[in-house]
């Protein structure tokens, strides 16, 4: 049986999330083993380009930023890739990998880390499944949504949120006809209040985007979706981003606490001392965050961790860029269920958007068109996630 | 002077273009820009990047 050193430390996942991890434990720690096993390719890319590389035309060998074997060298690691994790074994301390050839073996750690990221959260209604609903959340997606395409295609997006208008407003800019499909009054609904929502939808509008808000899918054929007002799309590719769900089904079959997401403490370890999760997978004290920035807070956190010194995690407010070039936006939004409401400075394109408690503090912001640039000082105000 | 990279979202520090828009001028090392200072495209922070290869 191959075994990793016993205080080896072996990263689940090759993501933003697995691979900052290791680049922060190796600049701690230049010693420790690292092993990083990952279903995918193991290719370094920045996920969040994949809603915006289409109009730069760029295809999935350009957003790969290094190869699995320059990632090794650079982190003085093992990476196996297209190596996918079956089970963990907690009373072993291993875990049981289908090897690309099928076979299986197992690994041993001395601390173990899951950061498996999330899959889509898939969209059924009555004949979803024969409608050729894809969803992008890797490179591997990328490369065969790419291919689906052709030029001047027909595109249905299902979902306008924070990656459903990423998505549409970089296809529209690639000449792609798109059109966009989503229960609530305005894009990002979630996260902007009304008269922004508004001003992204009629931005996204004069990108040449069809918005069908308030309404949802109720039955799909091939190239055809019908929707709860009895009228109906025709399209070439249908593109679904409605969300995604925490990657716990490994977790919560070794026994570890998982409620949305794998349960982690301050210090991002599991109901298990020996195992930690970070990234999508996870769920902090703060809640699921799936987002760069408090990401790369968790990777540093937990190096720290791993490498001797425990550090709880701290994180700041996060305000997220929405890349949308028609009217950019960032959103930095309340905790959830906080009390307040929204007051808005500006007209037009260029606004500023405060969630204000009956206290009268700020408790997050929205910025839009040429006042983005009051990111930094703004998030600053914002009082900590954790 | 080295350009610096984003090792999120790509975004590339030319020292020579700077980035006068945040009172960065042209001609500024990446070592000189302030610490508290993010990336413009994705927000991560300045020790997020790295020199750019090649
Ligand atoms: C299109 C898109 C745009 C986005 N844009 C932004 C943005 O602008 N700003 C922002 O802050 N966030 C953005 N996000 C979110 C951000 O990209 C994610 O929060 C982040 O990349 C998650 O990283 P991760 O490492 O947790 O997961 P992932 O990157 O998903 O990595 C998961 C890894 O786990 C591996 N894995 C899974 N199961 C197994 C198994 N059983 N065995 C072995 N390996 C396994 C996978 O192969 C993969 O390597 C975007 C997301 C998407 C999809």
């Amino acid at each position: 049986m191959d075994r990793a050193p016993q205080n080896g430390v072996v990263i689940l996942g090759s993501g933003l999330g697995g691979y900052t991890l290791a680049r922060e434990l190796r600049k701690l720690d230049a010693q420790v083993s690292i092993t990083i096993v990952t279903a995918d390719g193991g290719e370094s890319y920045s996920k969040p380009m994949l809603s915006a590389a289409f109009a730069q035309g760029k295809d999935a060998l350009s957003l790969m930023q290094k190869s699995p074997g320059q990632m090794a060298e650079d982190l003085k690691a093992t990476i196996l890739a297209r190596h996918r994790v079956a089970a963990i074994r907690r009373d072993a301390k291993t875990v049981v990998i289908r090897r690309p050839d099928g076979d299986e073996m197992e690994l041993g750690y001395g601390r173990l880390v899951l950061a498996l990221g999330a899959d889509p959260r898939p969209y059924v209604a009555e004949g979803s499944e024969t409608a050729g609903l894809r969803t992008v959340n890797d490179l591997d997606d990328y490369a065969a949504w790419r291919a689906a395409l052709s030029p001047g295609a027909r595109v249905l997006l299902v979902g306008a949120g924070l990656i459903g208008s990423e998505f549409a407003n970089d296809l529209a800019g690639a000449g792609f006809c798109v059109a966009v499909v989503d229960p609530a009054p305005w894009p990002l609904g979630r996260l902007l209040p009304q008269a922004l929502g508004e001003e992204m939808a009629k931005a996204l509008g004069e990108a040449g985007i069809s918005f069908h808000l308030g309404r949802s899918v109720t039955r799909w054929s091939m190239g055809r979706a019908e929707l709860d007002d009895g009228s109906a799309i025709a399209y070439d590719q249908a593109l679904s981003a409605i969300g995604l769900i925490p990657r716990t089904r490994l977790a919560s079959e070794a026994g570890l606490v998982v409620e949305r997401g794998i349960k982690v403490d301050g210090s991002l370890a599991t109901s298990d001392p020996a195992i930690f999760a970070m990234g999508d997978c996870a769920e902090t004290p703060a809640g699921l965050l799936p987002f760069i920035l408090p990401l790369m807070a968790e990777a540093k956190a937990l190096a720290a961790t791993l490498a001797g010194c425990e550090t709880p995690l701290k994180l700041p407010a996060l305000p997220v860029v929405v890349k949308t070039p028609a009217l950019p936006m960032v959103v930095c939004p309340p905790a959830p269920g906080a009390v307040g409401d929204w007051v808005m400075e500006g007209a037009g394109r260029d606004r500023k958007a405060l969630f204000v408690s009956p206290q009268g503090k700020a408790l997050g912001f929205a910025l839009s068109g040429a006042r983005v640039n009051e990111r930094q000082s703004l998030a600053k105000e914002m009082p900590d996630l954790l | 002077m080295k350009k610096y990279v984003c090792v999120v979202c790509g975004f590339v520090y030319d020292p020579a273009v700077g980035m006068p828009e945040d009172g960065i001028p042209a001609g500024t090392p990446f070592e000189s820009i302030p610490d508290d200072w993010e990336c413009p495209d994705c927000g991560v922070s300045k020790s997020d990047f790295e020199v750019q290869e090649g």
